[in-house]
Parts: C-alpha cells; structure tokens; sequence
C-alpha cells in the first residue's frame, strides 16, 4: 500500500515525459538543428515576473541575451524591451509525432527574441528543444529493443522449456554464452564493425537490432522456467489428455503464465537499454552529429571546459534519471504485484 | 642533536651537488655563443606535460611529434632558425658561406665544444651525422629533405672545422635545411652504424650514459608511463652576456599526461610550469583565475596550420568505388568548389570553434607568416546567394523540398570525414555540413579514428571528402613542396599524378619548383604569389581557418618568449630560469 503514491509519481512523470517526447515538435520551441551562431553556450533563458519599474506581470516575460563584449561565451540580459512568453505560435515547421505537419508551438516569444528554457550547446542550439527530439530517438531505441530482446526470449524460453532435452541444453548454454559477455564491450566491437557511412536512420535502426539481440538470455531463461513448471501442472497434464494440441496448450495455458515477468522484464529493459544507447552514443558510437539523442548530447561534457563551466548541459542526464527511476519503480510494482499473486 | 643537525646539512649539500650536473667553467679556445637575454640565474626543475610518450630518442629515424620534442632539448644544429625573428642563426657552425652559383655551402665549426659526456665535436661527427641521414638503409625522415635536384648533397671535410657540402643545384634558403639536423657523436654510435644496428640505438630504454648530444640538456632518468627526466648539459655551448654557460635550469621534466584536458587540469593545480597547444575554451577557463594563481597567458596569433577541406579528386578507376566515382564529377567541377567556399562561414567557424582566437582562411599560408602570406589575396565574405548562383550556372537545380540536383537529376549527398580523436576538426565539420545543408546539400559527418582517416586518404581512397590540417611547421614555402607538386606525396586531392592532371596544377609544379631555385627573396616571394593566387583560383583545397597558438606559463618563469613556430615554449629553454623569490 505505501508503494501506491510512489507509483502514481513515477506513472505521472514517465506518461509526461513520454508524451512531451512524441510530441516534440509541439512542445519544443525551437528547431533542434538550427544553429544560432551568435550565442554558443548561453545559459538558460530567465523568466521575469517583474519588470525593471516594479510592475507585477501575470505573463512571465523574458530579456533576451546579448553576448557581453570582449568575454568567452558569457551573457547579458538586454533589458531594452519586455517580451512576454507567448502560447501556441507559429515557428519551425515539423511534423506531430512524425506524420501530421505543423508549424505551431506551445510557447515561444516574439521574434527577434528567442527562449532558451535549458540554455543552449556550442553550435547554439537550444537545448531543451535538443533533449525532447533526442528522448525520441533514445526512448523509441529503449522500447523498439526491449521489444526485440522479449520476442526473441519469449520464443527460445518457450520452445527451449516446452521440448526440453537436448533443444532446452543447447539453448540454456548458448543462454549462458550470452549471460557471461561483457555487453558493452561487445557493443562497441560491433558498432566498430558496421560500416561507417551510414543515414541516420540505418544507424538508429542497427543500434536497436545490436542492443535488443544482445539482450534476450535473461528474459528468455525465466521464460524458460516459467514454461518448465507450467507445462507440468496437472491441468495441463489434463487438457493434453483431452486431446490438446502443442500450440493450443502453449497460447492457452502456458503463454499467459509468462506474462507477468514478461512485463517485468520490459519495465527492467527498457531503462537499461536507453542506457546502452546513450553509452553508445555518449562514445561517438551511436548517431553522429547533427541528429541529437541523449548520449550524444552528453558526449559534450566530455571536454573539460564543458564540464565545469556549463551545468546546463547536464540536463539531458536529468532526464535519463527520470526515464530510468520511473521504469524501475514501475517494474518494482509489478514484481510486488506477482509477488502477491503467486505467494 | 647539533652535531646531526651539521651533518644532515652536509649530506643534503653533498647530495645536492651529486644530484645536478654543474655547469662547467670556461675553457680557453671555446668558440662559445653569447645570447642576448636579461642574465637569469641557476637552479630549478621545470615541468611540462607530454600527449604521449616518445618512442624513441634516436634523432635520425623520430618522426613523431613527441618523440622530437623531447630530443630537440637534446642535440643541436649547425645552423639553427630562431623561433622568435624566424631567421636562421650560426649554432654549432660559426659561420657560413656560398659560393656564387648557389651550390657550394662551407661552413666553419665552433672550436673546443664537447657533447654532453665530454667528448670533443669535430668536422668528423658532422660526416658521421650526414652519412647517416643519407643512408637509405636507416630510412630517416628527414632524407628528402637533403636531396636537392635529385641528388644527395655531398659532404666534405675541409679540415677539423671546416665541411663543404655541395647541392646538385642552387637551393632557396639552403641554409634552412640544416634545422633540426642533430649532430651525432660518432664515438658512441658508429659501431652500431657499421653493424647495420642503427635504428635501434637510442630507445627510451638505452642507459643515460650511452646518449650524448650538443643540446643544453641530456638524459638523466625515463621513468615508464610518468615521466622523462633531462638535466643540465654542462659543456653546453651557449652562454649569457655575463659569460654564465647556460642552461640556468638544472633539470626538465617532461610529464605524459594523456590529453589536452588533463593537462589543462595539471597546470591548473601547479603540477607543470609551462602549457601548450590547447584549445582556446580550455585558455578562457583557465584565464578566469590566471592571475591569482600567478600564471599569464599568452595569445600569439594565429599559426602557421591550416585546415580545410578536400574533396576525393583521385584516379578511381582502379579501385571498386563506383559510387564515390560517380560525386566526382560534381568535385571536379570548379564551380562546385567554388560554390561550396562560398557558402563555408569562416567567421562562424573561428568563433564557434576557436572561440574567436583564430584567423579565417582563404589561402594556405597564414595571416602570420609575414614574409611569405600575399597580402593581394581577395577574401570573398560568405554569400549563399553566391552559391547558389555558381550552382545554377553549373546546371544545378532545387528540388520543391530545397534539395540539391546534379544535371542528371541525382540528389547532391556526401560525406565528409573528420577526426574523432581533434574536438576542433569535427566542430568544423557540424558547421559545414549546416552551411551546405542551406544550399540543399545532404551531407553527412564520419568522425573515424586518426589513423583509419589517414588510411583512407593516402591510400584507399574510400572517401568523399575530408577535413584535414596541414603546415604549421617552418615559415619558408619549401617544405611546402609535397603539397602542392602534382607528384608530391602530401598532394591530397589527387595522389600519384604521374603528370599534372590540369593545366593549374602544371603551373603550379613549374613555380613551386622555380621558386626552389631561386636565390633572391623578391623573386622567390613574387612567384610563391603567383602559386597562392593559382591555388585559390582553382580551390583544390577549400581553405576554412587557423587557430591562434595559445600557451601559458607561471610568471615565475624569466625569459618565457614563446613563438608561433614549433615548439613554441621551449625553442629558448636554456634561457629559462626561475625568478628570485621564488621557490626553484
């Protein structure tokens, strides 16, 4: 019961974020690629309530950032003129969710002004806009190989636990090959072998296929388990007697016994796989520039200088926390959930 | 408890002289040379950060950066270019002459200089020396270099100081060749010479005693993966203008530390004197609390490197590259390149990756190397529409989305490689690929580990273009040859032409090789001119920027004087001392 609120919260956040993420087009105010050469690192845009007579406004308003002169990359409010953040304006073209094309965002200010609501990288790209389109690629990369990992475990554990003998040794060693790899070393090495030039979207799709087959021993030898206990039961034991078919007792009576790990599991992949890719991208490994995901938005702190001068850029970190405590609290309550059935 | 007291200050004494190598008193008859810097004082230890480690310390066959850094300290040359006036000086040799049709170069020894175990340095060493850089059998970097009209230079002794060379034809600037050349000491290596043992002499593991060079330092302790420890050379051969014999520092200390920000870390702590070659956003960061940690910070302007970007003009018949092939008619079209220049924001790329201490490039010699840059260069400001007009006049088109078609209506889409392991080089590259991306172009950035890019350029030619760096070495156009003859081995864009494959690129190898010849600077300047004027005209290369050369020292250093040549801080080490009232 103490569990429930915590839930709620992760449930709250990760619907959120999800949404924000499918919706980027929408929810970002700006273009993730362009480049805005005049203001490499500028921290994030302040929003004022207040303005420089004392007058309290209801509309938060923002003092765009000019660079101060003769400084590196350091900025100062110009307070010439107010300019109130404004809610769905026309911007950038997009497309919602990849399919309907649109130009409207849900907030923005007045051109020549911009808002930067997590500052800006070295090419002066906004950042919060960046992180948004880049959970699109390393979210879907976290689902799409959970998802790959699941299917190819589901179908091993189940033909490995249901024939048993030799096809169930065979497959639990190769499970144990795939259980003992160093798995991000084998990342890299693979990624190092794919060709290099490659689009984006081959990469993206390769990455998913790397991660989510590199995945499935876990998955599949609880599957495994699962269907050696379950095709013992006495029921069915019975239903075969009656005349049941293989496939009939497997989708009948033996399948919906697995889905309660199987969720589990997912709820436990997903997070580690957006992890896999951001380490893959975070070493220049995964989608190269322009393309924003979180690794390689991360990648910039590499450099020293980024480290200690821009803490903004440590935000993408901050959603890749919220992603991953989020998934595991949710895998936490379905753990307990099977728990309570089962004891 | 006194008489300990006594004593413990007596063995440290005894043990600090033990731990340094004095400088010797003057002899009579040495044939010194006097520098002209404020007169500093003995002692101290200096500390600078290496990339990496060297891999050898054999002057004849190094040919990395490390590796060269650390013997420069080491050996010495007859004529030396001084870094700061970037002219050539006497240093081993005292002086010397030409003959009047440019090929005879006598030069006259110092008398009564020793290597740094003691031995005398005679006209024989000097024979040794270039015996064995001619030999091909040790294969030296630096061979070409003595080659001159396709012949080796030939050597003679004269008498114990004096050796004739003799060049197959007149040579520019000949005296510039001897830079770097380090004098060997025939009594230590000469056995192994003869035994065809050559290039294993002198690795990071040979005993310090068994090394010995003119340089002001020698070798005194290699400690693996830390550390290279050099300490004075006492019968070094300069002395100040209070006939103190330099150098004042008793030791140098060259740290491997792994990259550009852990070095940039080090130096923030205090754990090195002197900081180099770093990129201008480690130089802010550091500038922030410069002067209460006592250090200064130098800007010198931008260097002599330049990068650009090439684009893959090789013959690919031979080669199974169909489809980069097929993207070589849009690079070979002048009007492409052109359009591509024109496009580039030079200014955007020395701001956003260089933080504004660079120099925007439209030519390959630097704003900096002022006897040789020409200043009539036209430095078109960027214009898309520019672009877009050379485009269209190539028979180029746009598709309703914006991108880019070719004649036969094929998408314009390439790729350019940049090295991962240079932040500045792939930057560039970001930027590019989002200026080309305004003119409809599809480009993509490959960042690929040095090696494996280098691989690719000299010798697969699997690529379509590249992002690359070049010069940065000397200021005379001559090292310059291999880049810009057609059958050079640095003639990226084209390797291997057996004869010039345009007619600019013939022009360019019959200037290039007149200026070689040609003795007179106003000559040879008019026609190196003409070469940059050509190479603009044409953009084989489109040029993008060159970075300031940034250092740092604490100030309790006397006599820092960095220049724009390699290597930029320690060029004058012997000079370098600690200041009074501060901890050596």
């Amino acid at each position: 019961m103490k569990a429930q609120p915590r839930i709620l919260v992760a449930v709250v956040l990760l619907v959120t974020l999800h949404l924000a993420i499918l919706l980027a087009g929408l929810v970002a105010p700006a273009d993730p690629l362009a480049q805005n050469r005049d203001f490499p690192f500028a921290p994030p845009t302040r929003l004022h309530f207040v303005d420089l007579r004392g007058h309290l406004h209801l509309r938060p308003f923002v003092y765009p950032w000019t660079p101060r002169p003769e400084t590196f990359n350091e900025y100062e409010e110009s307070r010439d003129r107010e300019y109130p953040v404004q809610f769905f304006v026309p911007g950038a073209a997009y497309r919602i969710a990849g399919l309907v094309p649109s130009h409207i965002h849900l907030l923005g200010v007045q051109a020549p002004a911009q808002i930067f609501l997590l500052g800006t990288d070295n090419y002066g790209r906004d950042q919060f806009s960046r992180i948004l389109y880049g959970g699109q690629i390393s979210v879907a990369a976290g689902i799409l190989a959970t998802l790959i990992s699941l299917s190819l475990g589901t179908l091993i554990g189940c033909i490995s636990g249901f024939y048993g003998r030799w096809v169930d040794e065979s497959a639990m060693r190769l499970v144990e090959l795939f259980l003992v790899l160093p798995w991000l070393y084998v990342l890299l090495g693979v990624r190092a072998f794919l060709p290099l030039h490659l689009s984006s979207v081959q990469t993206f799709l390769l990455l998913i296929a790397v991660i989510g087959t590199i995945g499935w021993a876990r998955p599949a030898r609880l599957i495994r388990g699962i269907v050696l206990s379950a095709k013992n039961q006495s029921y069915v034991t019975a239903s075969r007697g009656f005349g049941a078919s293989n496939a009939y007792l497997m989708r009948r009576h033996v399948l919906p016994q697995t889905y309660g790990v199987l969720w589990t599991q997912a709820a436990l992949l997903v997070p580690q796989y957006v992890l896999a890719e951001v380490t893959l991208s975070f070493f220049g490994l995964g989608l190269s520039e322009p393309t924003p995901s979180w690794g390689g938005l991360l990648s910039t702190l590499q450099q020293y200088n980024v480290l200690v001068s821009y803490w903004w850029m440590f935000a993408p970190a901050v959603a890749l926390a919220v992603v991953s405590l989020g998934y595991l609290n949710i895998a936490n309550a379905f753990h307990d959930r099977l728990q309570s059935v089962s004891g | 408890m006194h008489r300990m007291g006594c004593l413990a200050t007596l063995l440290l004494a005894g043990a600090a002289c033990f731990a340094f190598s004095a400088p010797q008193a003057l002899q009579r008859g040495e044939d010194l040379f006097t520098t002209d810097n404020p007169v500093g004082r003995y002692g101290g230890s200096l500390v600078v950060a290496q990339r990496s480690e060297p891999k050898t310390l054999n002057p004849v066959t190094a040919a990395d950066a490390p590796s060269r850094e650390v013997i420069g300290r080491l050996t010495a040359d007859l004529i030396h270019i001084n870094r700061a006036s970037q002219q050539t000086e006497p240093a081993l040799a005292k002086s010397w002459t030409m003959s009047k049709d440019g090929r005879q170069f006598t030069v006259k020894l110092r008398h009564g200089l020793r290597f740094s175990d003691g031995s005398a340095f005679d006209a024989e060493d000097v024979l040794f020396s270039f015996k064995v850089y001619l030999d091909e059998k040790v294969h030296s970097p630096q061979r070409d270099l003595l080659i001159v009209g396709g012949k080796p230079i030939e050597v003679q002794k004269v008498d114990p100081y004096t050796v004739r060379f003799t060049l197959g034809q007149p040579y520019a600037a000949a005296e510039r060749i001897f830079d770097g050349l380090a004098m060997m000491p025939r009594h230590l290596v000469e056995k192994a010479y003869t035994e065809d043992k050559f290039p294993q002499v002198w690795t990071l593991t040979t005993t310090p005693s068994e090394i010995a060079g003119m340089g002001p330092f020698r070798l005194k302790e290699y400690v693996p993966g830390q550390k290279l420890v050099l300490e004075r050379n006492p019968y070094y051969w300069k002395i100040d203008t209070s006939k103190n014999r330099l150098p004042y520092l008793d030791e140098l200390v060259f740290l491997f530390v792994g990259n550009e920000d852990a070095q940039t870390i080090r130096f923030q702590a205090g754990d090195t004197d002197i900081i180099s070659r770093f990129s201008a956003e480690n130089y802010a960061l550091l500038s922030k609390a410069a002067s209460s940690r006592g250090t200064a910070l130098i800007d010198l302007g931008p260097s002599l490197e330049y990068n650009f970007l090439v684009f893959n003009l090789n013959d690919l018949s031979s080669k199974n590259l169909g489809k980069i092939a097929a993207k070589q008619a849009w690079f070979q079209d002048l009007k492409f390149r052109l359009a591509v220049s024109s496009a580039i924001d030079r200014e955007g790329i020395v701001k956003l990756v260089y933080a504004g201490r660079g120099a925007p490039l439209w030519g390959n010699v630097s704003p900096s190397n002022k006897f040789w840059v020409d200043q009539a260069l036209p430095h078109p400001p960027r214009s898309l529409d520019k672009a877009r007009e050379l485009l269209k006049s190539a028979g180029f088109s746009w598709r309703n989305d914006g991108r880019l078609l070719d004649r036969q209506g094929q998408a314009v889409e390439f790729s350019i490689l940049a090295s991962s392991s240079n932040a500045q080089r792939s930057k560039m590259a970001t930027i590019i690929q989002d200026d080309l991306s305004q003119l409809g172009m599809d480009v993509h950035v490959v960042p690929l580990e040095f090696r494996a890019l280098v691989d690719r350029v000299f010798q697969t030619y699997d690529y379509e273009a590249s992002i690359m760096g070049l010069g940065g070495g000397d200021a005379d156009p001559n090292p310059e040859m291999n880049v810009w003859l057609s059958n050079g081995g640095t003639h990226l864009w084209h390797l291997g032409e057996t004869k010039p494959a345009t007619d600019w690129e013939g022009q360019i190898d019959q200037l290039m090789q007149k200026q070689l010849v040609e003795l007179k600077y106003k000559e040879r300047k008019h026609l190196y001119d003409q070469v940059q004027e050509i190479i603009a005209a044409n953009v084989p290369y489109v040029f993008i920027a060159t970075p300031n050369i940034l250092v740092g020292a604490k100030k309790k250093i006397g006599n820092f004087k960095p220049a724009i040549l390699d290597p930029n801080t320690l060029w004058n080490v012997e000079q370098l001392y600690f200041l009074p009232g501060s901890p050596p």
